[in-house]
C-alpha cells in the first residue's frame, strides 16, 4: 500500500517537529514547512521554507506536492504564533502577524489542500485552536480572538468539504512546555492549569493522540468537532 | 493560435472530460458560449469547485502558471466568471496578465 502523504505546518521545533517525526515513524511520507530551514533531517521528511500566510509560496508548496506526490491525505495546521499582552500594549503589527499566521495560514492551507484531496474523494484536516478561547484568558485576546476563527473556520470548512470526503476538525491543547508559552510568567501558568480538570502540561502525545484519532480511517463521520485536552 | 482559443480549448477538454461523469453534460459543442454554472449551466457549486480545480491544475501543468481561480463573485448566477466557457477563459486571461 502507497505511504500516506501527510503535510505538517510549523514543523522548525516544537510540537510541529514532533509530528513530523511521529508520523514518519507511523510510515507517512511528511513534507513539512516552516519560515525557515531546519537543523534536523529525517528520512521520509522533506522541507519547504514557506510563510504560511503568504498565497503564492503557498501555492507553489502546493503545486510541488501535487507533482511530486500526486495526492494530499492529510493536513495538519499546527503552524501558530502567539501574542501575550495587555490588549491597551499590544501594537497593532501584533495584531497583523498573529491573524495572519493562524488565521490567514490555516485558511490558504485548508482551501489549496482540498483541492487536492478532493480529487482522491478523502482527506483529513487537522486545525489547531488553544483553551484560551473557552478559559476567556485575560492578557491572550487576540490570540484567542484569533484561535476563535480558527475554530469557526474548521465548523464551516467541515460542511463545505464533506461531499468530497474530507474531514475537518481540531484540536485545543492545554499548555505545553515549548517556546510559545516560555515567556509567560510561572504564577500565570499554574493558575491556568488550576483551571484544568488535570492540572497538569499537556505533553506532544496528548495532542498526537487526538490527531490519531481524526485520521483514522473509522472516523469518516467525525467532523467539525473539537477536543480541549486537560478536562476545559 | 492566440492565448485566449488555448485557455478555452483547455476548459473544453476538462470539460470533455467532466462530462464523463455527468448525466447532463456541458455542451462543448458550443465553444465558448457552452453554458458550466448558473441558470444554463449543469455544474452544481459542488462540481464546479472541482471543475474550477481542475482548470487550474491543468493551467498549472501546460503552461506553468500557478493561478488562484478565486473570485467574489463566483457562485453569483448573473456575473460569476465560470458561467461559460468563454467566460471563465476571459477571466483566466485576464489573470494570467496581472501575475
Amino acid at each position: 500500500m502507497a505511504k500516506p502523504i501527510t503535510l505538517i505546518t510549523g514543523t522548525r521545533k516544537g510540537i510541529g517537529k514532533f509530528l513530523a517525526e511521529y508520523y514518519v515513524k507511523q510510515g507517512h511520507l511528511v513534507v513539512g514547512c516552516d519560515l525557515s530551514e531546519i537543523d534536523w533531517s529525517l528520512e521520509g521528511y522533506k522541507h519547504y521554507i514557506a510563510d504560511v500566510s503568504h498565497e503564492a509560496t503557498v501555492k507553489s508548496l502546493f503545486a510541488e506536492v501535487r507533482k511530486k506526490y500526486g495526492v494530499l491525505d492529510y493536513l495538519i495546521n499546527n503552524a501558530g504564533i502567539a501574542a501575550m499582552n495587555h490588549c491597551l500594549l499590544t501594537p497593532l503589527e501584533t495584531v497583523h502577524n498573529v491573524l495572519n499566521t493562524n488565521v490567514v495560514g490555516t485558511f490558504l492551507f485548508c482551501r489549496e489542500a482540498a483541492k487536492l484531496m478532493q480529487k482522491k474523494r478523502f482527506g483529513r484536516i487537522v486545525n489547531f485552536v488553544t483553551v484560551a478561547i473557552p478559559l476567556r484568558l485575560e492578557g491572550e485576546a487576540i490570540y484567542a480572538a484569533s484561535k476563535a476563527a480558527v475554530l469557526s473556520l474548521t465548523q464551516i470548512l467541515a460542511r463545505e468539504f464533506a461531499g468530497y470526503g474530507i474531514t475537518v476538525n481540531s484540536v485545543g491543547p492545554a499548555p505545553v512546555e515549548t517556546d510559545l508559552i516560555r515567556s509567560v510568567p510561572k504564577e500565570r501558568i499554574d493558575s491556568l492549569l488550576s483551571r484544568l480538570a488535570i492540572p497538569r502540561f499537556g505533553t506532544f502525545e496528548d495532542i498526537a493522540n487526538v490527531i490519531d484519532f481524526y485520521l483514522r480511517e473509522d472516523s469518516s463521520f467525525i467532523t467539525g468537532q473539537n477536543i480541549y485536552l486537560g478536562g476545559v | 493560435m492566440n492565448q485566449n482559443q488555448e485557455i478555452v480549448d483547455l476548459i473544453a477538454r476538462i470539460a470533455n472530460e467532466f462530462n464523463e461523469q455527468l448525466e447532463f453534460k456541458i455542451a462543448v459543442e458550443q465553444g465558448r458560449d457552452a453554458p458550466l454554472y448558473g441558470r444554463d449551466g449543469v455544474l452544481d457549486s459542488l462540481r464546479l469547485v472541482s471543475f474550477v480545480v481542475a482548470v487550474e491544475q491543468a493551467i498549472e501543468d501546460e503552461l506553468g502558471l500557478t493561478l488562484a481561480l478565486a473570485d467574489e463573485k463566483a457562485l453569483s448566477q448573473k456575473h460569476s466568471p465560470f458561467r461559460t466557457v468563454g467566460a471563465l477563459a476571459d477571466y483566466v486571461e485576464n489573470l494570467m496578465k496581472k501575475g
